[in-house]
């Protein structure tokens, strides 16, 4: 008989694996291990809330600490995806709440949340310590209050960049005076004002607090008087800056930040005027993290400020900063490992910032430890993608934005090919990667060839036919998430690689030539697969031939979802049943 | 290097329409391309085949694949819950819609330009001629040159492109906005972005007042920024007309009397600019409107009561 390791050993030795890849390795073992592992763990972990269900995932881990759940696919930041498409958190609280009680922190990206959900989660979970929302939608200040007043060891409540239908600043009072709790506090997606003094006493109370993030509403003397209260912070988020700068205001702001001895992270910055930034200065030597992408401040009073800023490792930035001032960051941030810049005009009908692909060269040249990059520029060179793969091999993320579609090199005219041929060559451990500009197919036979850690691909108005797609999903091995738009292929590559869908997580097509005659044959020949087609008519009353516009594709183990509205149609995979029983409302 | 849309008129050769869906009970195929030709409901629309410029204020386009009607009154029936255009500040009545930035699901689908269709060379449906890919891809080497000091001459509008969630693209919004309030008795410095629209011109374009120090400045930088609609517009009556056209600038036709600059001040008034100092103009103005010189009469610099409230 071979050794058995004993479960308690067993236990004591996975306690120390937290890494949830790990332990999903670890579950495939055998079956007692699988059973040991999944008693305890704590952190559970679904990158798609459709892959499984609710109730099959509290069932497995009984003792969840925390979860965290992905719903809308990426594009939907982008309006791709219709509103009412699905993500609700509800099934998932509605669950979590018979079967795991103890549950603490819930994490939610791209999700419809509720006021329901907010008062269920504050009446089922009574250790609930941590909410953290991002990029949701469907709830209302009266949530957030109901969060607020009930969860009394709440530590962490951060609302990122979410749509929330703001009632009023009420919200902020039904922090009950006896909670003391607070560590991170994050507002800023709020349009009401909040009562000061309310948030003042609040910050007071609250000495383990580290992070707050206003939102605009607040007031330059909120700031100066809250960064009295806590001058711990860690990070801080401003409210606006748009206003009349007096003498006296801008002395006692920038006392305010210099006492704050310990600030790693600023944001905020909405309106910031020039005159502001010297205010600033003090903490900059400290900075790690500094968002200034919301701030509408031109290069030179941007050198000024980012000269200081030594320590800075993530550098938030609109193209205001243009090359100039990118070659600054190279000089004196050398300790950055992730750089974006976003474009200052979103309507872009305006390109004449002189920012160029030479500024991202010279921040490849000049800060070694970059690693992370979003970058929007009108439009680039192979010579440029070149350079920045030889110098920066250590690139993990790279999203490159030529906002012209279809933009060649502009210097040769080519596709840029060549460039994205070197990066992923080149970046060896890249992980995520998002092309533009133009490209031919070939450079997709680099992708697939070279990209082999990417696990996740973004691309849009490229390539030529259905070789690009059959390179990449006969290529990237290690692809999980696969989006696309306005690509020409068609059926073909998509057939010929089904079996690769179910390693992905998910694969998300739009205005592409795919047919509704190949989503019936895809869905047919892999059951686990949801193929769902985002159409405002049936498509069985197309001819089969007919492409669809939107289609998203994702392994499952839970079947068809059950609350798809109108316009999406999962393909049934009854064979027998036919077309015309397709949809399932 | 600037990428160009052309606008194609029907005429042109190589870009047929077809109907693909074969579809014999649909409403007749006609080659009108004018968006707001009404059509009947539901109606599948055969494969349009259009390089256009999408219009900047009406919101009725068709899609390139003609799976989806146009937007018509049974789409909003369908979808009553949902607001027009995350840019229009109009909401359809629903007390669950949140905010404007919600996109309706016909908003999605909107304003696919024929940027969509020029990539097509090859696929199920054949939709269009590798040639109109080719078109493209001569008109920008044509229009090659003068790196980025040249504002592309036309963007199209598509849906999610650039890649910038609607939640920075609204923030921007309402930040330039602010920009433009009086705060505290005194205007921020910040940037001070406005749209500029032109009669029949397809698209708004924004103009920063802060980088101008003079009606003359911006003058200048309108007319180079709308001189390629003039001659489009006036392109229509042939190659004879453009070419005849070709002399004639902005400049020319804003002196004349066939444009006239105008603005919206903070009360909704449309002025015509130059009536006030430059650095008042720059606090007041929210909007700016290139109008034909005959739309204008009437306007002037209403007398305003300069005791307004600061806040």
């Amino acid at each position: 008989m071979g050794l058995r390791l004993p479960s308690k050993v067993l236990e004591h030795i996975l306690s120390f694996i937290d890494s949830n890849e790990d332990r999903n390795s670890v579950s495939l073992v055998c079956k007692s291990w699988f059973e040991t592992e999944r008693k305890t763990r704590k952190r559970v972990f679904v990158g798609n809330c459709y892959a499984v269900s609710p109730a099959a995932v509290a069932k497995r881990f009984p003792e969840m600490r925390s979860l965290t759940l992905k719903g809308k696919p990426h594009f939907a930041d982008y309006n791709l995806v219709p509103d009412g498409w699905g993500g609700y958190a509800w099934p998932w609280i509605e669950a979590m709440a018979a079967k795991c009680p103890s549950l603490e922190e819930i994490r939610l990206k791209r999700m419809v949340v509720t006021d329901e959900c907010l008062e269920k989660i504050a009446a089922s979970f009574k250790d609930f310590e941590v909410l953290v929302l991002t990029s949701c939608e469907g709830f209302s200040t009266d949530g957030i209050a109901a969060i607020a007043a009930t969860c009394r060891n709440l530590r962490v409540l951060e609302l990122r960049e979410c749509i929330v239908e703001d009632l009023g600043g009420d919200w902020l009072s039904y922090f009950p005076e006896t909670s003391t709790s607070l560590v991170s506090l994050d507002f800023s997606c709020l349009d009401s004002e909040v009562k000061i003094s309310d948030l003042e006493r609040l910050v007071s109370r609250s000495p383990n607090l580290k992070s707050l993030k206003l939102n605009p509403a607040v007031t330059l003397d909120g700031l100066v008087s809250l960064l009295r209260r806590a001058p711990q912070l860690t990070e801080l988020g401003t409210g606006s800056f748009a206003f009349q700068l007096k003498p006296e205001a801008f002395s006692k702001l920038s006392e305010a930040f210099s006492n704050c001895k310990q600030l790693q992270s600023l944001s905020g910055l909405w309106d910031v005027l020039p005159e502001y930034l010297p205010a600033l200065y003090s903490v900059c030597p400290g900075l790690t993290s500094l968002n200034l992408s919301y701030a509408t401040v031109r290069m030179p009073d941007l050198v000024e400020l980012l000269r200081r800023c030594s320590k800075l490792q993530k550098l938030w930035v609109m193209d205001l900063i243009e090359d100039k001032g990118l070659e600054a960051v190279a000089s004196y941030c050398k300790e950055l490992r992730e750089l974006r810049v976003f474009p200052s005009a979103p309507d872009l009908d305006e390109a004449n910032i002189p920012l160029t692909e030479q500024g991202l060269v010279v921040v490849s040249k000049g800060c070694r430890k970059l690693e992370s990059v979003l970058y929007f520029c009108v439009q680039f060179t192979n010579a440029a993608l070149l350079t920045i793969a030889r110098k920066r091999p250590n690139l993990k993320c790279f999203r490159l934005c030529v906002i012209e579609p279809f933009a060649p090199d502009y210097k040769t005219n080519e596709p840029l090919d060549k460039g994205f041929k070197a990066i992923a060559e080149g970046c060896k451990d890249l992980r995520r990667l998002s092309v533009s500009g133009l490209l031919s197919d070939k450079a997709f036979k680099y992708i697939g060839k070279h990209a082999k850690k990417v696990r996740m691909l973004s691309i849009a108005f490229a390539g030529d036919s259905d070789l690009m797609l059959h390179h990449l999903l006969s290529g990237c091995e290690s692809l999980k998430k696969l989006e696309i738009r306005d690509c020409p292929f068609g059926d073909t590559a998509l057939l010929e690689h089904a079996a690769k869908l179910e390693t992905m997580r998910s694969l998300w097509m739009s205005s592409c030539f795919v047919s509704f005659g190949a989503c019936k044959i895809l869905s047919k020949k892999m059951p686990r697969l949801n193929v769902e087609v985002i159409d405002e008519h049936p498509p069985e009353t197309r001819p089969e031939s007919s492409p669809v516009e939107r289609i998203y594709i994702y392994r499952t183990v839970a079947g068809p979802r059950m609350d798809t509205p109108e316009f999406v149609w999962t393909i049934h995979k009854n064979p027998e049943i036919g077309v015309s029983h397709l949809a399932i409302k | 290097m600037s990428y160009r849309l052309l606008s194609v008129d029907k005429e042109e050769p190589g870009l047929k329409e077809r109907n693909y869906l074969g579809l014999s009970d649909c409403s007749s195929v006609d080659s009108s391309t004018i968006p707001n030709v009404e059509k009947s409901n539901l109606n599948f629309k055969a494969t349009e085949l259009r390089l256009g410029l999408p219009e900047s204020e009406s919101p009725e386009r068709e899609t390139d694949f003609g799976l989806l009607s146009p937007r018509t009154l049974d789409e909003k029936l369908l979808f009553p819950l949902l607001p027009c255009k995350d840019n229009t500040s109009a909401t359809t009545g629903h007390k669950n819609v949140v905010s404007g930035n919600k996109r309706g699901f016909a908003d999605t689908w909107d304003e696919f330009s024929g940027l969509k269709g020029s990539v097509r060379p090859g696929g199920i449906n054949m939709m269009l001629s590798p040639k109109v890919k080719d078109v493209l891809k001569d008109e920008r080497s044509h229009a090659k040159g003068g790196g980025l000091n040249n504002a592309p001459a036309a963007k199209a509008q598509v849906v999610g492109w650039p890649p910038i969630r609607s939640y920075r693209k609204n923030t921007m919004a309402s930040s330039t906005s602010k920009n433009t309030d009086e705060v505290d008795g005194k205007p921020g410095l910040g940037a001070l972005f406005v749209k500029v629209s032109m009669d029949g011109a397809p698209y708004l374009r924004k103009v920063d007042l802060r980088t101008y120090t003079s009606y003359q400045q911006l003058s200048s930088a309108l007319e180079k920024m709308f001189s390629c609609f003039t001659l489009g517009q006036y392109g229509l009556h042939g190659a004879q007309g453009r070419e005849r056209m070709s002399e004639i600038k902005l400049k020319d036709l804003l002196h004349g009397s066939e444009f006239v600059l105008t603005y919206e001040d903070k009360d909704g008034d449309w002025m015509l600019v130059g009536d006030v100092p430059w650095e008042i103009f720059t606090e007041t103005c929210q909007k700016l409107k290139i109008m034909k010189g005959s739309d204008s009469i009437g306007l002037g610099a209403v007398e305003k009561s300069k005791n307004k409230e600061r806040v």
